[in-house]
């Protein structure tokens, strides 16, 4: 089978000889340095990894799973040069729970860390190529290091050549990973390193891809959730014979405050739905969104956090020169999928098969397995693409509802949700409200910020399930699994070590804990306090998950800081960092868009009609895990306070780049993602419900709209680790656009998103 | 009731329910992957089919008025070993991530470049001003569509 037959294939199942790698857990494996928080245990066996069939041809196996961000390809392309294949000989096989390594979950910028580095899939491969060439030294009596490997060929010594497939050809290696086998340097990368089109491309143009939406599986029924009305509101009792009559009546299914229905086709499932008598009590109330962010201010159950705390912060403002200090609000937003989430199961005789768009394959196994009170080695999870995630979508949730309903059922069960059950009870990106405070020394080019005090207030409820937590997205929770539990802590503790992977600290201070310096900036004296809370509305992950939201707020607060004191935005960020990573991507971002160093805003603007200027934001990702810097040119209406971008101008360095073009669709695709975000996305509810429910509700940023021209510098760092490249550039864009509205308009907008009431209400502020 | 519609150049009588949307036959009972469910509202795209030589919105359009019509869904312009040229132009400029919208995408911009293949980018602006992309793939498509308005526009 080939990869466009695999590509296309319906049930996509291969029989490997080997058994289920999920056991394997070795210990050593499962700590060395590279698993990020997400990363499953992997495998220490290498043929958990690769398999060389008879005609070799390698078939590799990865947890990293493909969710539209070009994995499939650059993971190929890994696979591809360090065996010395051509692509078209290497299939990727991605998270199937029966043949793929346990590597958690697709997510935190994490596929390319764990998989491209030294570890995991590059270090199986590696293993691989290193063994292969052992056996052909051996087999031909001369030295390894005298041979050369071309196309799946060893040859040299002056000996008849020998193939893969004669090595090792349907056998198994029975060796595990070898720490010591060397990577290909990137001076000797053929395929990696290359703009290699993308594979899955020719089937989904043509309309030939398979997304979990089109697996169809034979007797496949169809089911439809029915959520509560209002959140927190729980079932009373559900009325069958409202639906039983119905053409294709098939079963209502409840568990606790879980309701389907489950119909022969899809459109009767849709209107059993609709037509279902469910009577709920009334919901818990939601707190008043119009005076939102001071009900967080005044919520006193939080668990607090301090990221760096050099205690000297306060006694420093105190005696500071000048002080900045302003608040910074961002909305709740929803990762929205373009294609609301859908699963099939079929789940009979004590076993479960789940075609699910998980990014989390196996612990959706444990999850679900948990859930239906199964083992989790009694289901099995495969893999499909969904459409476009961006984090914790509805893809966990609705797996949970097809395998629930196909147990009540005993037959295969498709779950597609409705638009409005996708957006009224997703994982939110959550809302932050964040008082900055920064000290200043100094005027002008002289200036320096001598402390930075930041303290936020963010609410938070389940996330991710994992391995155990399936009470974490709504469906789970519904049928009566808890949530993560939510403890109290006043007051925060000093930090034992630096973490910044939420970048709640930002770039410029010194990160100094334990005596040891962890930030990219010089600022030592530094306070960062967050109040975490518990939400009423679901949250998780949605790219860049509170790292864009806290670096809005950082980037902000510099740029007001840098106009207070006269100082040009750039050199004064620049003055204040100590990264030289860091600081490249500032120089080359600014360079490249041919930035004009002056203070902002702009002097003699007009103070109606529309006017432009130009905005600057930066950030190393997770604190270690990328790094971009971004100019936005905007065009701001001040009488319909409508924002327009003309122009964004990107820097990264995200290490040794795997694919270029797939690098600038990534970044191309984050900063107009990003701009969708800071221009109108923000969920919304009333009293008692989620109101933003359909696209008219929920604005996002359509295909019509004018768009900027996006240009990009990618600096290709080779001597570097492997970074993630999905996450970093969404996260400058709400700064890099507020600071341009601010250039243009001398109006400094503080609340995400800038919708044209907000701007409007920020040029009216400073007509004021 | 049966139905009968010409998908893709062949002929299929499915019975269904006349109020059935038309989404719902062409993916479920014909098994057809280009037409896709993306909010059963008409706001997206995803479900766009070309019927009568118009942009159709499969998932508000109940099957019985699409009796006896001509319909094309994006499997039916080329294949993978000879796409058509829109389809050729959003591989060449690899516009997409997730790829999930294109059905709205590109068969949207192809009638709109078929009626008025002089179209200005504020034509295609206004064509395009309810097909929806969330992975943010917005300049590459636009740029895959003038790709296909410069070089594959039949005239």
């Amino acid at each position: 089978m080939n990869r466009r037959d695999f590509l296309k294939s319906s049930s996509g199942f291969l029989v490997v000889a080997f058994s289920s790698v999920g056991s394997m857990r070795d210990l050593a494996f499962a700590q060395a340095p590279q698993p990020g928080r997400f990363d499953g245990p992997g495998t220490p066996q290498l043929d958990s990894w690769v398999a060389i069939d008879a005609n070799g041809n390698v078939t590799a196996y990865t947890g990293k799973v493909e969710l539209g961000h070009g994995l499939l390809t650059s993971q190929t392309q890994l696979v591809a040069e360090e065996l010395c294949v051509p692509l078209s000989r290497v299939t990727l096989i991605q998270g199937d729970t029966a043949v793929s390594p346990d590597q958690g979950t697709t997510s935190g910028s994490q596929s390319h860390p764990v998989n491209f580095n030294e570890g995991a899939l590059a270090q199986a491969c590696a293993t691989a190529r290193d063994a292969l060439l052992q056996m052909a030294a051996q087999r031909m009596g001369v030295p390894a290091t005298i041979l050369k490997v071309d196309d799946g060929v060893i040859s040299g010594g002056g000996r008849a050549s020998l193939t893969y497939a004669e090595l090792v050809g349907g056998k198994k290696f029975n060796l595990a990973l070898n720490p010591n086998a060397k990577r290909k340097p990137a001076s000797e990368w053929k395929i990696l390193g290359q703009p290699v089109q993308r594979l899955d491309i020719p089937a989904l143009a043509t309309g030939q891809f398979e997304f979990v939406h089109n697996v169809r599986v034979p007797g496949m029924l169809h089911g439809r959730v029915v959520r509560p009305p209002e959140v927190g509101a729980t079932l009373v009792r559900v009325d069958e014979s409202s639906v039983s009559a119905l053409p294709g009546f098939v079963k209502v299914v409840v568990k606790k405050n879980f309701v389907g229905v489950v119909a022969e086709k899809p459109w009767q499932a849709t209107q059993m739905a609709t037509a279902l008598r469910a009577e709920w009590t009334k919901g818990s109330g939601l707190p008043a969104q119009a005076t939102f962010f001071q009900y967080l201010r005044d919520d006193t159950r939080s668990r607090d956090q301090f990221t760096v705390n050099s205690k000297d912060v306060d006694d420093r403002i105190g005696k500071a020169a000048k002080v900045v200090k302003a608040t910074y609000q961002h909305a709740y937003q929803m990762h929205g999928s373009v294609g609301t989430s859908c699963a099939v199961a079929d789940v009979k005789d004590g076993k479960a098969t789940i075609w699910s768009a998980t990014q989390s394959p196996y612990p959706t196994r444990n999850t679900a397995a948990a859930l239906m009170g199964l083992k989790p080695e009694d289901v099995h999870v495969i893999f499909r693409m969904g459409a476009g995630c961006y984090g914790l979508n509805g893809a966990d949730t609705v797996s949970y509802d097809a395998a629930l309903m196909s147990q009540a059922v005993g037959r295969p069960v498709r779950v597609q949700l409705s638009r409005k059950d996708e957006m009224a009870w997703e994982n939110y990106g959550t809302s932050y409200l964040i008082d900055q405070r920064v000290a200043l020394e100094g005027t002008g080019a002289n200036a320096t910020i001598v402390a930075w005090d930041y303290e936020a207030w963010t609410p938070g409820l389940g996330g991710r399930p994992g391995y155990n937590n399936p009470g974490n997205v709504i469906t789970g929770f519904l049928t009566g699994a808890e949530p993560q539990p939510f403890t109290p802590r006043t007051p925060a503790p000093d930090p034992a070590n630096y973490a910044n992977n939420l970048n709640i600290a930002p770039s410029y201070v010194a990160g100094s804990v334990a005596g040891r310096k962890g930030g990219t900036g010089n600022i030592t004296s530094e306070r960062v306090l967050t109040h975490n809370l518990r939400s009423h509305f679901w949250t998780g992950p949605l790219r860049s998950p509170e790292r864009l939201q806290n670096t809005f707020a950082h980037e902000s607060i510099m740029d007001e800081a840098a106009s207070a004191v006269g100082a040009d935005p750039v050199a004064f960020r620049l003055k204040h960092l100590s990264d030289p990573r860091l600081i490249e991507v500032v120089r080359k971002a600014a360079e490249a868009a041919k930035w004009d160093a002056r203070s902002s805003p702009q002097k003699n603007a007009k103070r109606a009609g529309a006017v432009r200027g130009r905005g600057f934001s930066c950030v190393l990702y997770e604190g270690n895990n990328g790094y971009c810097a971004l100019v936005a040119d905007v065009e701001v209406n001040q009488d319909t306070g409508v924002v327009t971008v003309k122009r964004f101008v990107a820097a990264q360095d995200c290490g040794p780049i795997s694919n270029p073009d797939g690098l600038r669709n990534q970044l191309e695709g984050g900063i107009l993602q990003g701009m969708s975000r800071a221009l109108s996305e923000e969920v919304t509810w009333d009293a008692a419900k989620i109101t933003s429910i359909d696209w008219r509700t929920y604005k996002p940023l359509y295909l019509g709209a004018e768009l900027p021209v996006i240009e990009s510098v990618l600096v290709n760092n080779t001597n570097a680790r492997a970074n993630g490249a999905g996450e970093t550039a969404i996260t400058v864009v709400a700064g890099a656009i507020g600071n341009a509205i601010f250039d243009a308009t001398g109006a400094r907008i503080r609340e995400a998103p800038f919708t044209p009431a907000r701007v409007k209400q920020a040029l009216t502020a400073r007509q004021a | 009731m049966n139905i009968t519609l010409k998908v893709n150049g062949q002929s299929h009588t499915v019975d269904v329910d006349p109020t059935t949307p038309l989404l719902y036959v062409l993916s479920d009972d014909l098994a057809l992957r280009g037409p896709k469910f993306g909010c059963g509202l008409g706001q997206c795209g995803c479900c766009t089919v070309i019927a009568k030589g118009a942009p159709v919105r499969s998932c508000v359009t109940p099957v019985q008025t699409m009796n006896g019509a001509e319909i094309t869904t994006l499997e039916g312009l080329g294949t993978i070993e000879k796409p058509h040229p829109i389809q050729k132009a959003f591989i060449d400029e690899q516009a997409m991530q997730c790829g999930f919208c294109l059905s709205g995408v590109m068969l949207t911009a192809k009638v709109a470049l078929d009626r008025n293949p002089k179209a200005t980018t504020a034509q295609l602006q206004q064509a395009l001003s309810t097909v929806l992309c969330r992975c943010g793939a917005h300049t590459r498509m636009m740029k895959a569509i003038t790709k296909y308005q410069r070089e594959g526009v039949r005239a």
